[in-house]
């Protein structure tokens, strides 16, 4: 560094004002920027106070935290009987996505056509639907678990409940945007030639809004592979019962199991929606 | 489909194609119509199928849950009144009798939001440029540190949370790491992606003056993607003020261990009125984020 050499510039007036004034903009952002990043830290400094963060607890978690990562290997299920019941239960994650994914869809589809302002244009209407489906979204899916448990017992079932009634709020807000968002002309033009109101939505919407719903609800089965995996929590089925046994004996073998198995089963799911996602895109863009 | 217009009725002539011409169009538009069909007949066989060996698995029972859904409704309303018998409305008071409390776990939930947030975009943010492509050319690291970001955002964060629970004990810490790890492995993925995407001209230029090349992440990128983190940065908070209201339910601190309390003792009249500060918190958070993303993204790039 000791051997840098200097650009001289000449010293016009015009050019050193200029470049005084980027300096002074230059200097209130920095200031700006400082004092952001002080109110972050102030924030956190207050937030580690408040929520009694220590710094010998933080030491002495993380020492057995690593204690449990040395006995989480090698992963090891028990027995294969205890690795048949958790593939059981792991499938009746993947199900629980599954069937939540599919009729929270189903039940979202007519509710995103209502609440979208192009297809009922009665403004009253159309805010009481948003509401409501910001309501639903607004409460997590383990809570609708223990509502369902309340409901149909426990099990997987209740699971399935869970994720639908949650997922209708998401999945009709984003059917409604959709909607909103797709071309007027394939609808005009359905008019034009003596098409009913049906025949509208049927011929003018139906194909641009189908290939976005059918991957926007395939990539909430993706997501909803890890939500299923902890609903089991609440008593609502699939594996996460068994995680939770597990790391509440201290099973760690068992639970690096457990962990490996939804590791492996999101990474497939990923890959299959992927393909099929491509698929139904590809499809689409040869039917325009 | 046949003509309701007035309009059509009147006969307008259009040009058509001779017969010989138009009889091969139209069997070729019919031949890809059947074929269409059958794939979307095949999909819809598939998806019946699947989710007819899914309810088998999942236990799906409808008659139970016809027979009993009136408790589903029960529940609802059952919500809205209180130990008294009375509605809700005609007693804010006795329904919101514990704000005081109420108030302060919210308050804990969303500094545990935000203590989870900023650690994990600390995290994301210096392991980004390594997963990036254009400025990590070593296969090996970039590997290594993709699958560990996939790791940190594949397993669900209250797993996280229930592994620390025991190794921290009860209380906000462990929440505040599960969420931070989770975090920094949704986040490190998009700032990877944000980065990928940058002129790489000041790169460049940084490069060729010998800077090292932290220096060139600094002077090079940072200013560029700056405005994109911070805009994603604040939608994870978004989304984990979501998380942090059901980390209580693991005993991982925030108002999640009074809400299933209230749930598994039936208080109803609690649950409704937790829940309702819940949704009105994270309406609350959802506008302001928006607002300042906005601000973030109108601001630009700047230094």
């Amino acid at each position: 560094m000791s051997e840098r050499r200097q650009l001289v510039l000449p010293a016009d007036p015009a050019i050193l004002a200029g470049q005084a004034g980027l300096l002074r903009a230059q200097a209130l952002s920095r200031l700006k920027m400082a004092l952001l990043v002080g109110v972050l830290i102030a924030l956190a400094v207050f937030a580690f106070w408040r929520l009694d963060v220590s710094f010998w607890r933080i030491v002495k978690g993380f020492g057995d935290l690593g204690k449990f990562v040395v006995l989480m290997v090698p992963p090891n299920a028990g027995s294969w009987a205890n690795a048949l019941v958790y593939l059981h239960s792991l499938a009746e994650t993947v199900a629980i996505a599954f069937l939540g994914t599919m009729l929270a869809a189903l039940f979202a589809f007519p509710l995103g056509l209502l609440a979208a302002r192009n297809v009922v244009p009665v403004r009253i209407f159309q805010f009481m639907t948003r509401r409501s489906l910001d309501t639903v979204r607004g409460i997590d899916t383990l809570i609708w678990a223990l509502i369902w448990v309340n409901v149909v017992g426990l099990g997987p079932f209740a699971g399935v409940l869970a994720i639908m009634t949650s997922d209708i709020g998401t999945l009709g807000k984003l059917f409604s945007e959709a909607i909103e968002a797709s071309d007027r002309k394939p609808v005009e033009g359905v008019t034009a030639a003596g098409g009913s109101r049906v025949h509208q939505v049927r011929f003018g919407l139906l194909p641009q809004v189908m290939p976005v719903m059918l991957s926007q609800v395939l990539y909430f089965f993706e997501s909803n592979t890890r939500s299923a995996t902890i609903i089991g929590i609440v008593g609502a089925g699939g594996i996460g019962l068994h995680l939770v046994e597990q790391i509440r004996t201290f099973e760690w073998d068992r639970v690096a199991f457990l962990i490996l198995l939804i590791l492996a089963a999101v990474a497939a799911i990923d890959w299959l929606s992927a393909h099929l996602r491509h698929a139904i895109i590809g499809k689409s863009s040869v039917a325009v | 489909m046949t003509a309701t217009s007035p309009g059509a009725a009147g006969g307008v002539a259009l040009p058509r194609l001779p017969d010989h011409q138009l009889t091969p169009l139209a069997e070729a538009y019919a031949r890809a119509n059947a074929a269409k069909r059958r794939s979307t007949l095949l999909l819809i066989v598939a998806i019946i199928i699947a989710s007819l060996v899914a309810g088998g698995v999942a236990e799906v029972d409808l008659a139970k849950l016809f027979a009993n859904i009136d408790r589903f409704t029960n529940y609802i309303v059952r919500l809205f009144y209180l130990e008294s018998g009375a509605p809700v409305w005609t007693d804010p008071a006795e329904w919101f009798w514990g704000w005081k409390k109420w108030l302060a776990l919210l308050g804990d939930t969303l500094l545990i939001a935000y203590l989870g947030t900023l650690l994990g975009t600390i995290a994301a943010f210096f392991l980004c440029f390594l997963a990036s492509v254009n400025l990590n050319s070593n296969a090996w690291t970039r590997g290594l540190i993709r699958r560990l970001l996939e790791f940190c955002r594949t397993v669900p964060e209250l797993v996280f949370a229930l592994i620390f629970v025991v190794a921290f004990g009860l209380g906000p810490l462990p929440g505040v790491l599960a969420l931070a790890i989770h975090t920094t492995g949704a986040l490190g993925k998009l700032f990877a992606e944000v980065v990928e995407n940058i002129d790489m001209k000041p790169v460049e230029g940084v490069t060729a003056t010998g800077a090292t090349w932290w220096q060139t992440v600094h002077l090079a990128v940072v200013p560029q993607v700056l405005a994109n983190f911070a805009s994603y940065g604040l939608l994870r908070f978004e989304i984990n003020v979501r998380g942090a209201s059901v980390m209580g339910f693991v005993g991982a601190g925030g108002i999640g261990q009074d809400l299933i309390e209230s749930i598994r003792k039936f208080y109803y009249s609690d649950v409704s009125a937790v829940l309702l500060l819940i949704i009105a918190t994270v309406m609350i958070i959802d506008v302001a984020t928006e607002r300042m993303r906005h601000h973030f993204i109108g601001q630009g790039m700047r230094p």
